[in-house]
């Protein structure tokens, strides 16, 4: 399922990475300590957070995840958007809880896989 | 590895201690190192985590530092050297979830007290050196599992 199913499906508001939709997203990931999404979340995950700030980026691009969801209408802070255009990182917001973000996007990925 | 032999490549990158803003930076950089050389998906990501564990180390608890990339056709060495607080346990440090981190670096997602243990279990060898008030010493190889090598 390609990013733009996803952003469609659960109305995420886009923020960056307008150009990266049509990336495959291959699972998902929720985590807010960064040690372990980076020991444990994979490539082609989109990533599910509440972190706002600018280090979020520098992780997503080390792990190659499709996108970053920012979760109860969180904003991303300036510099981590300005870092998210530069990487070319989608940043996306949902107006729900992690746990129901999650959970929709386990749903629809599971569907289309099952 | 063997110490006499010829690099593909080495290099040396500055990390400053406190400075979260660019807390990632030389990761990133040493990854695209990595992967310009062509080795495999799986080691790149083993030696990016490595170093992105210990640049944040460096970044939460020293004053300056530096990490040390040696890539020769059979591993990538990898070294942490920081001037800063040391580690007064390293058995200690080593355990899952204890961390010495301020509440402003776990506000950020830090400090989970996974990073030294994170870096053993991607690395193939870990080393560890501290010295209190003086600073830590980390070294770590990844096998590359020999695979051709862009230079």
């Amino acid at each position: 399922m390609d990013l733009a199913s996803i952003v469609k499906a659960l109305n995420l508001k886009v923020k960056s990475g307008e150009d990266k939709l049509n990336t495959e997203v291959r699972g998902g990931y929720t985590g807010d300590l960064l040690s372990d999404v980076m020991a444990n979340s994979k490539e082609g995950d989109l990533w599910v957070t509440r972190q706002v700030h600018q280090n979020i980026v520098a992780v997503a691009t080390l792990k190659d995840h499709a996108g970053i969801v920012l979760v109860q209408g969180s904003e991303p802070a300036k510099d981590t958007l300005e870092k998210a255009m530069k990487e070319g990182i989608p940043i996306l917001i949902s107006d729900l809880s992690g746990f129901e973000t999650a959970g929709r996007i386990y749903n629809l990925l599971s569907k289309k896989t099952a | 590895m063997r110490v006499d032999e010829k690099p593909i490549y080495e290099g040396t990158f500055t990390v400053t201690g406190g400075n979260f803003d660019n807390a990632g930076e030389v990761s990133s950089n040493i990854k695209s190192v990595l992967k310009r050389m062509g080795l495999s998906r799986d080691v790149v990501r083993k030696a990016s985590l490595v170093a992105y564990e210990s640049e944040i180390n460096i970044v939460s608890y020293a004053r300056k530092g530096m990490i040390r990339l040696r890539v020769v056709p059979e591993s990538i060495l990898i070294e942490a050297i920081d001037e800063g607080q040391g580690i007064a346990d390293i058995e200690l440090a080593m355990q899952p979830g204890y961390s010495t981190a301020t509440d402003k670096i776990r506000e950020m997602g830090f400090g989970a007290g996974m990073g030294l243990c994170n870096i053993k279990s991607f690395s193939d060898t870990f080393l560890i050196s501290s010295e209190v008030g003086k600073g830590t010493y980390l070294k770590m190889i990844i096998k590359t599992n020999n695979r051709s090598l862009n230079s």
